[in-house]
């Protein structure tokens, strides 16, 4: 495993090398502005900072400049540092500090002890709830110490609305390359010996797709960056796009370098506005900087990239459905071939890359094919940055090469499974869902499973867009594979029969779970289904919809059958089945419970035990809440 | 009649309109961008432009009626004053957003089938994900985040913006009387 290198390189128009050296001797002050952050208030630490700071004696600028190495410190934003539960984060470098859950009242101790004394202000730091140990910056914080950074990295630290930064650090450095001194075929050949896999979900060789693309003979060529990171429970390319908009836009015109196109599109997610306006922005100084334009590098070669917000429609990831939509239809997909290498948007050659794949193009023609396949698995080289969330307690993205195992992302890095009221919970480990509504399970069993594109699918699940949520002990699988039954069938494009009818009635099956009137021919008939889903579906939505309970079939088999056969839901969370009964042993008889009821149901005389009229019952739970004796039981 | 403020206001509208359509150059293929910006204006697309947009671009206006209800983004319905989002992604999911969402129901008096009050002051959606996974359970409200909501936090929220809107309407009746 071999961790990234400081990116440092030949600025491009900024010409401060000589200063290059006292750029780290610059103190920074970080403040993180991802949607996660913003909501917890990072900008009124931000503005806190800029209001505070010149009252301390300290010169401070706030964009970077060549000046900016004549001052003392330097304030700015950057994009999701992904450890967003812990937010507003607050890094002040080279201290190495790393100050989590800031508040604006904490902005002037941190500038009186950090920025004056270069003290830490150990009460901001991070503990880690499994050791009780302070961490002072990113080095001993297990989330971040275990994770192996590429695509991230430069998230955290660059501003994302300052493209001079960028290029500081070497970006466009790879571009410059792809359209100077590389040629197309070159370039091919270069991501395909990386063995780069689509980061999208489906894992095919980037490389291929380009090359396909690349020996059609028309003039006219599009490359589409997949924004639409449609999956819930996902949001790494939200973070990208975010946090370091012009790597996305770099790699898009190596990809267009690389197959002759001369437009590029990004499609990004409606449900993302702070990433449309950062991409657009990006754009626009690209544009100024004349690094997109009618003469790219000085090559002749022109170059066009616009930014088109999606309207909410999960399907729209699926590449022939994003192209309808980019033509202004309904995002229906359509059969292939031909693949929109051959003909995709108007008819013309077109690659689609999701967000992630970009990304790591730069870094491959930066280090080179045999340094990015050092890192990850044989079969699926580099790394992948997974959402982790749900009942852990470290929620936030973790960017891991392929072949960690889910015991190293859940366990180490996410440090542990917690309960519902976010304390840790040692043995509360139940299942990781992975890879969304396209996906599937993982139980205890898989916990020392190196995850890869083929490892996952062997066991029925997939990588997807790399979502993975983990689940507790109190949580009812059937409820979640209908959670994501219904996500998907109401996400159905309705073109493929299977599809838009055999979720419907895949969900109605589950419900009959849920609610008590399944029975021994309802798992035959769900399995059934499923398959039948499967095959008979066009694209990726429907041939992998019925992955949820299927593999929560495989492997949670008996929790469907205690719904079914004892009608009972072992984490009480399934409504309909619950039977409230009262504990004759413990109830005194005090009446509490008997005006609570809205409908009437408990009956009993006083100082004897009472009994619940089930039919009347609604199962509110209002009678459990008011009974100081704990006697209701069963809700 | 013309001169009626809410007639003013409509012309406005219209010439609004009109120089959205202009700017995508009255592209069909920039159909969708049309109607977001339709939807920015208008707040929900209302039938009637629908059919004018249908006209101006060239195309039958089932096409225009089938992109709009196709997408989950674009109303048919105006909405309220107040849009509360409350994310039902996994994430959220997980950590129980429901019982977030029957609260908020029950607060304003709304439902899955009627997702806006009467008095057209809130709407209350729920959206896929939006990203925001590490602050489970989510509600935005007008663009505004709020994370690790309870359904409590989340109806106090809620109850802020009403004592706001009595506020000014207790202002506006006020001014009249004066």
């Amino acid at each position: 495993m071999t961790k990234a290198e400081p990116l440092l390189s030949k600025p491009l128009t900024l010409k401060p090398t000589n200063r290059i050296s006292n750029l780290s001797q610059v103190r920074r002050v970080i403040i993180c502005a991802g949607t996660g952050c913003m909501a917890n208030g990072a900008m009124k630490v931000f503005e806190q900072f800029k209001q505070q700071m010149p009252g301390s004696g300290l010169n401070v600028i706030l964009e970077l400049r060549p000046e900016a190495f004549d001052h003392d410190v330097r304030l700015s934003k950057s994009g999701c540092q992904g450890f967003c539960q812990m937010g507003p984060l607050v890094t002040v470098l080279p201290d190495n500090i790393l100050y989590t859950k800031v508040r604006g009242e904490d902005v002037a101790e941190i500038i009186e002890h950090t920025l004056a004394k270069g003290e830490p202000v150990e009460r901001l730091l991070y503990k880690d709830p499994a050791t009780r140990k302070t961490c002072r910056g990113v080095n001993e914080n297990p989330f971040y110490s275990r994770q192996s950074r590429f695509v991230l990295q430069e998230c955290g630290l660059l501003d994302p609305e300052d493209i001079h930064e960028f290029m500081l650090h070497g970006g466009y450095r790879a571009a410059r390359k792809a359209f100077v001194e590389m040629s197309p075929e070159k370039i091919c050949r270069s991501v395909l010996d990386s063995g780069l896999r689509g980061r999208g979900g489906g894992g095919f060789p980037t490389g291929r797709k380009w090359d396909a693309a690349r020996v059609q003979n028309s003039a006219k060529k599009y490359v589409i960056c997949n924004g639409d990171e449609g999956d819930p429970g996902a949001f790494m390319n939200r973070s990208v796009m975010e946090g370091n908009p012009h790597s996305v836009i770099e790699g898009l015109m190596i990809a267009a370098r690389a197959i002759g196109a001369s437009e590029t599109l990004v499609y990004v997610r409606t449900e993302y506005p702070l990433a449309v306006q950062r991409m657009r922005r990006a754009v626009e100084d690209a544009e100024r900087e004349g690094i997109l334009g009618k003469n790219v590098f000085g090559t002749g070669l022109p170059l066009k990239c616009e930014v088109m917000e999606g309207a909410g429609a999960f399907v729209c990831g699926e590449e022939t459905a994003m192209i309808a939509s980019i033509e202004g239809r309904r995002g229906m997909p359509s059969p292939k071939p031909p693949f929109p290498a051959q003909s995709g948007l108007w008819g013309k050659p077109t690659v689609i890359n999701n967000v992630e794949t970009l990304v790591h193009v730069s870094r491959i023609l930066n280090v080179g094919p045999e340094v990015f396949r050092s890192v990850g698995s044989k079969s699926s080289p580099g790394t992948k940055t997974f959402a982790v969330t749900g009942h852990v307690a470290n929620t936030g993205l973790v960017e891991v090469p392929f072949g960690t195992t889910v015991r190293e992302i859940v366990l180490n890095i996410g440090g542990g499974v917690t309960d519902d009221a976010g304390k840790i919970w040692k043995n509360g480990f139940k299942a990781v869902q992975i890879g969304g509504p396209s996906g599937g399970c993982l139980t205890e069993e898989h916990l020392d499973l190196p995850l890869d594109y083929d490892s996952l699918r062997s066991v029925g699940a997939m990588v997807g867009s790399g979502g993975l949520v983990v689940i507790n002990q109190r949580t009812c699988m059937v409820s979640t594979a209908r959670f994501f039954m219904e996500f998907t069938q109401r996400e159905s494009c309705g073109k493929c029969v299977l599809c838009r009818e055999g979720t419907k009635q895949l969900l109605a099956l589950l419900d009959d779970v849920i609610e008590g009137r399944a029975d021994a021919n309802t798992l035959v008939l769900l399995e059934k289904l499923g398959h039948a889903v499967q095959v008979g579906s066009l694209c990726g939505l429907g041939k992998s919809a019925p992955n949820p309970v299927l593999s929560t079939l495989r492997y949670f088999r008996k929790e469907y059958e205690e719904h079914i056969f004892e009608k009972r839901c072992r984490t009480g969370r399934c409504k309909a089945l619950l039977r409230p009964e009262i504990n004759p042993e413990k109830c005194k008889g005090c009446r509490v419970c008997v005006p609570s009821c809205p409908t009437n149901a408990i009956i009993g005389e006083r100082k004897q035990a009472h009994t619940i009229n089930a039919e009347l019952c609604i199962k509110c739970g209002a009678c459990a809440k008011a009974c100081k004796l704990h006697a209701v039981e069963g809700i | 009649m013309a001169s009626t403020p809410a007639a003013v206001r409509s012309v406005q509208k219209f010439e609004k309109l009109c120089g959205i359509l202009d700017q995508h150059a009255r592209r069909p293929s920039r159909l969708i961008p049309i109607l977001q910006a339709i939807q920015h204006e208008y707040n929900y697309l209302p039938e009637e432009i629908l059919t004018y947009v249908a006209t101006s671009l060239g195309v039958p206006p089932a096409r225009v009626f089938g992109v709009a209800t196709f997408y989950a983004h674009f109303a048919m319905e105006p909405k309220g004053k107040h849009i509360v989002r409350l994310c039902d992604g996994t994430a959220c999911h997980v950590k129980q957003s429901v019982p977030i969402l029957e609260a908020l129901h029950q607060k304003l008096g709304t439902s899955e089938k009627r997702k806006t009050t009467p008095d057209m002051l809130f709407t209350v959606e729920t959206v896929a994900c939006l990203g925001a996974c590490g602050l489970a359970p989510v509600v935005v409200i007008d663009e505004q985040v709020y994370g690790q909501m309870t359904p409590e936090r989340a109806v106090e929220l809620v109850e802020e913006i009403q004592m706001q809107e009595t506020a000014i309407r207790v202002a506006a009746a006020g001014a009249a009387n004066d």
